[in-house]
């Protein structure tokens, strides 16, 4: 069972809120991004907020309106790209491989 | 350092589910075209815009990985459901190119499985083994078979590869989109043994099905078990048995999900069977002290390191990540009718466990025999086809060629590695077979005949045998040998001359 | 008639009949992207040097064939040979740099075609280049992009709309013949609309996403922009068609486009939602109901028609294309190519942070699914009223082209604009922008067709009628 807020809870996000979102996504922002995304994004869920005033029981979702199903490719093995195009994109690289920085 | 032994008063039952991941032998990825086939490549030499995350690409699944996944779904005796769907895993990580992982989250492929364990197989926690009784005869009666149910069967993709050092590093795409299968169970095991067993049956029914080489070392069977242990209440009987029977009530509890533990701990970096027995072992009894110290243990994930054997906290791993799991939209769902459920299940072949039975009903062969020859679907087919050779050199009756010994030999030469059976074609096999032992159809007449001639020849050795030179007869039956070039059974000749010697004296 | 003001039929037609060659033909378009691109901003890169060597390839093979029977039938093979067209910068091209306007991909070479680029180029299309756009498609206005703002050639002092902005800017300029943006939602229609060209929104599924830089997948439709209706359905023909690489193309097979075009609209029952006009400035709102009284005209049957109202369908927009764009926009993560995420500019920053949040554990019910739930009851709304009309018309956009400025620190404002679009966009139905006139400050006003999934050889039709007895697509912005 999730954590359904109420309406009022839902329409303001705190600091600690936004933090933790972008930090889920990724993203690294300065305390003065993070006061204006707070009032923003709070700005933004104010509004999609009215969705909760329509009647949806009963209705099931639609995750794709285009009606397909079961498309498939066959196990067929196709040429790749070379290893120079795959890594032409990047300035540093050793050996063939993909560098970034250390993680352990 | 090993297992900890457990210093408290206490018992507990370790409750043990199991995440494995198995990797597909397609010939191409996942969702794009490119060669499944990455180990021992030269890096990023098997990649596309797919699996690389390139900006643009857009996922496609392989039709045969999803056949393989109802396959395998249907041999460990799954439910197969009429719609499922892909879902986006969404993380971040290096070796992780779309930053999401497809999967699969509420739709799987494969629900509500099971696997038995047979007698010999199964077993109860080691420790209450320890307490158990002396007498084999209890111990088989207490366990009759063990079933292990699988939660969910479902399809994924591999990640990239990554190599770590101080200053940096490095990534390899060539893995990332390679079609995996997750197999989850229920926690039912309770004990690393019973763990490992699981695993060999899992492996044995996934090479059967020649899906994947499932090798543990090879990474092409991953496992990673999550374990928690439950006090065992009720102290008073100090007797094994009762605690044998205390346990299989604890654990027929945990059956209905009523009484989990309140924490689980998931281990990562395990790499082999014995290493999965290992961690299992050592973190039970790290879970029994912490919690007859602490009274809790916290849940989190947790490395094995091989060389120490104990497994420890992993850095960088928090608490439960949010994946935000959500339907994927660049894939259409999956839907399953009974017509083709039953054209998949046409394509899996006789599985362990039936041909086993089958062996020894068929060919009368002991269990432990059976059981080795059945080991492989290799194996098994070589035997089978030798002995169908073998027949057509006969009467081509298995009555006459059990008679003969053939069924035995054939599985004698096999179990115990006679022949390469990788490089012996089974019709060449009967030959040398026939060269070897020389069971060939001689009449009895031929035979007897073989017979007299040598007791008429040789009077002396007839004489010495009768006056109780034992090794007299060896050389009769020789001499026999050698007149029917050695096409008999040696015990057959034997038998014969002493009846025909016997008969003289009674004369 | 200068060169660069040619239709691609009227292009086409003078290369049959050698009236000129396609190096004259680019030269012409070329000369014109240098004059006005320092007012413009409407390309990102100008791909001269691969043009002009394309250029030679095509008029080279027009030369070997000979007289005109032959290249005729060259014609038939190679559609668009000759041809010069602009492409928004989120389409990938091989060799060519592809940066969808943000900072993140501003030095990334693909090293693979879209598959729309792939079939323009097999058409014999000469590209000339690959045009501005809000950076990610997150916008209505091509202000939002990292680079510059592409200025409206009606009046440099507004905006092209968005945010396929260069691309209708680059058309209405005539810098190029024709152009093909995308549209996640109104990214097509509404600046064809403030720029007084033709944007074609096909269904989704209808033509591949492969190649495209994802930014909402269930919603995302890659369309021509062009100057007339006639050359919309001659791009759509090209580049539709189901593709082994993108799964949810659809397997229907593509029709002759053109076959119906001239039919008019006699009995066509037209369906006028109210609401949609009531959410227009007056002005907007005149125009597209003096359009409808021509339709009337023309035989069409009128009907007022009451859809489901738009504000929700903003929300639903809102938060299942932010859901996609967070987890569409995970992989920019600089390691194998492109920069880091630091780069991201704000909007980009804001979209991925709600979808996160929309996505995240706790929140999914009450969003995301919520919006997918709304989206099934704005499908089943918009198939209940095909049931009584053939398409819908109304104003595409509720105003005319706004000021430079205008998108500035409004955290809605892309979805506000497309308040007109975003219905149809949600339920993948496709829609036609074309010019209805112009207000009273001399800024075109545009009006959108829309029509059930794959009807657009429809919406050709009724387009047509209306452009061929109006002639809006005459008029050309003073440059």
């Amino acid at each position: 069972m999730s954590k359904l807020k109420t309406k009022a809870q839902i329409s303001k996000l705190s600091q600690e809120e936004v933090k933790h979102i972008a930090k889920l996504a990724n993203l690294a922002l300065s305390d003065s991004e993070l006061k204006k995304f707070q009032s923003q994004l709070s700005q933004v869920l104010e509004y999609v907020g009215k969705l909760s005033k329509v009647e949806t029981k009963g209705v099931e979702p639609t995750s794709q309106v285009t009606g397909l199903g079961n498309v498939f490719r066959e196990d067929k093995v196709v040429p790749s790209l070379s290893q120079k195009e795959i890594l032409s994109q990047v300035k540093s690289s050793e050996k063939g491989f993909f560098k970034t920085k250390a993680i352990f | 350092m090993t297992n900890k032994p457990n210093m408290s008063k206490k018992t507990y039952l370790p409750i043990i589910g199991l995440e494995v991941h198995v990797e597909l032998e397609t010939n191409s990825k996942m969702f794009c075209g490119c060669s499944a086939d990455y180990f021992g490549h030269e890096p990023n030499t098997h990649c596309c815009p797919v699996c690389l995350g390139l900006p643009g690409a857009l996922p496609v699944p392989n039709k045969k990985a999803v056949e393989w996944c109802v396959m395998l779904g249907l041999a460990l005796n799954c439910q197969i459901p009429e719609v499922s769907k892909f879902d986006r895993k969404n993380y971040f990580y290096p070796d992780l190119p779309k930053g999401y992982q497809i999967s699969q989250y509420d739709n799987p492929l494969c629900i509500n499985g099971w696997v038995k364990m047979k007698n010999k197989q199964s077993l109860i926690s080691d420790e209450i083994e320890k307490r158990k009784m002396k007498n084999d005869n209890e111990k088989s009666k207490n366990d009759a078979g063990k079933t292990v149910r699988i939660r969910r069967v479902h399809m994924e993709e591999d990640t990239g590869k990554l190599i770590h050092t101080k200053e940096r590093t490095l990534i390899d795409f060539n893995r990332s989109g390679v079609p995996l299968v997750e197999i989850v169970t229920e926690p039912d095991i309770h004990s690393a043994q019973e763990a490992k067993v699981f695993l060999q049956k899992l492996q044995q029914i996934i090479r059967y099905l020649g899906i994947s080489d499932c090798d543990m070392e090879k990474g092409s069977m991953r496992c990673e078990p999550n374990i928690s242990v439950r006090e065992i209440k009720n102290q008073k009987s100090s007797f094994g048995k009762l605690r044998i029977m205390l346990s299989k009530v604890e654990a027929s509890k945990i059956k209905t999900n009523d009484e989990l533990p309140p924490y689980k701990v998931e281990i990562k970096n395990i790499n082999s069977f014995k290493f999965v027995e290992k961690a299992i072992a050592y973190e039970i009894g790290r879970q029994e002290e912490l919690l007859s110290r602490e009274g809790f243990v916290r849940q989190e994930t947790r490395g094995f390191d091989p060389q120490k054997g104990v497994t420890l906290p992993q850095r960088g791993k928090e608490a439960a990540a949010d994946y935000r799991y959500f339907p994927e939209p660049d894939i259409p769902p999956i839907r399953i009718n009974k017509l083709q459920i039953s054209n998949i299940k046409l394509q899996i072949p006789e599985l362990p466990d039936k041909k086993l039975s089958r062996f020894i009903k068929e060919y009368g062969l002991s269990e432990y025999d059976t059981g080795i020859l059945t080991e492989t679907r290799e194996t098994a087919d070589y035997y089978e086809e030798v002995v169908r050779k073998a027949q057509t050199l006969d009467s081509g009756n298995l009555e006459d060629s059990r008679n003969l010994g053939w069924i035995k030999t054939i599985a004698n030469w096999i179990i115990n590695k006679k022949v390469d059976i990788d490089k012996v074609l089974p019709k060449e096999l009967v030959k040398m077979i026939v060269q070897k032992s020389q069971i060939r159809n001689i009449s009895q007449e031929e035979l007897e005949k073989a017979v007299v001639k040598v007791l008429t020849d040789n009077p002396k050795a007839v004489g010495d045998y009768k006056s109780g030179k034992a090794q007299a007869l060896m050389f009769l039956v020789g001499q026999v040998m050698k007149q029917v070039k050695g096409s008999a059974d040696p015990k057959l000749i034997a038998k014969l001359l002493n009846e025909k010697i016997k008969k003289k004296n009674e004369k | 008639m200068e060169l660069f003001d040619l239709t691609i039929k009227e292009a086409r037609d003078g290369l049959l009949k050698k009236k000129f060659s396609s190096r004259e033909l680019v030269s012409a378009c070329l000369d014109r992207i240098k004059k006005l691109e320092p007012k413009l901003n409407a390309f990102i890169t100008v791909c001269e040097k691969e043009a002009r060597e394309q250029t030679q390839i095509a008029d080279k093979k027009m030369r070997d064939l000979g007289d005109m029977g032959d290249t005729r039938e060259l014609f038939v093979r190679y559609p668009l040979l000759g041809i010069p067209i602009s492409v928004k910068d989120n389409y990938c091209t091989k060799g060519i740099k592809t940066t969808a306007a943000s900072h993140v991909l501003m030095n990334y070479i693909p090293p693979y075609d879209a598959t729309v680029v792939k079939r323009l180029k097999e058409a014999g299309t000469i590209i000339l280049g690959k045009t501005n756009m809000d950076a990610w498609a997150h916008g209505s206005s091509t202000e939002t992009s990292d680079f510059f703002t592409t200025r409206n050639p009606w009046d440099l002092t507004r905006l092209p709309g968005g945010s396929s902005g260069g691309s209708a800017a680059s058309v209405a300029a005539a810098e190029t013949i024709a152009a093909v943006g995308s549209e996640t939602a109104g990214s097509i229609r509404q600046p064809s609309a403030w720029c007084g060209v033709v944007g074609f929104k096909p269904t989704y599924g209808r033509v591949s996403r492969y190649g495209l830089i994802a930014m909402a997948s269930s919603l995302d439709c890659p369309g021509p922009i062009t100057k007339t209706v006639e050359d919309a359905a001659i791009i759509l023909q090209t580049i539709a068609g189901w593709d082994s690489c993108d799964a949810t193309t659809s397997p229907k097979q593509v029709p002759d486009f053109l076959r119906i075009i001239r039919n008019g609209v006699r009995g066509i029952k037209i369906g006028i939602p109210q609401k949609y006009f009531s959410v227009a400035e007056t002005e907007v709102a005149k125009k597209v109901d003096e359009a409808v009284k021509i339709l009337e005209r023309l035989g069409a049957e009128i009907k007022e028609i009451s859809l489901f109202d738009p504000k929700y369908a903003i929300a639903v927009y809102t938060i299942l294309q932010r859901s996609e764009v967070s987890s569409n926009l995970a992989r920019y993560d600089g390691i194998r190519f492109g920069f880091g995420r630091e780069r991201f500019a704000d909007e980009a920053r804001r979209r991925i942070m709600l979808g996160t949040y929309y996505l995240s554990a706790g929140y999914y019910e009450a969003y995301y699914l919520k919006a997918q739930k709304v989206r099934t009851i704005i499908l089943e709304d918009f198939e209940q009223v095909f049931k009584g009309i053939d398409v819908i018309v109304g104003p595409t956009s509720p105003s005319a082209a706004l000021s430079v400025g205008s998108s500035k620190n409004d955290p809605m404002f892309g979805e506000m604009a497309d308040v007109l679009v975003e219905p149809s966009t949600i339920a993948g139905l496709p829609g036609l922008n074309l010019s209805c006139g112009f207000t009273k400050d001399g800024l075109p006003v545009g009006m959108q067709i829309i029509g059930p999934q794959f009807s657009e050889e429809l919406l050709f039709r009724v387009g047509y009628a209306y452009e061929q007895e109006t002639q809006w697509y005459k008029m050309k912005p003073k440059l």
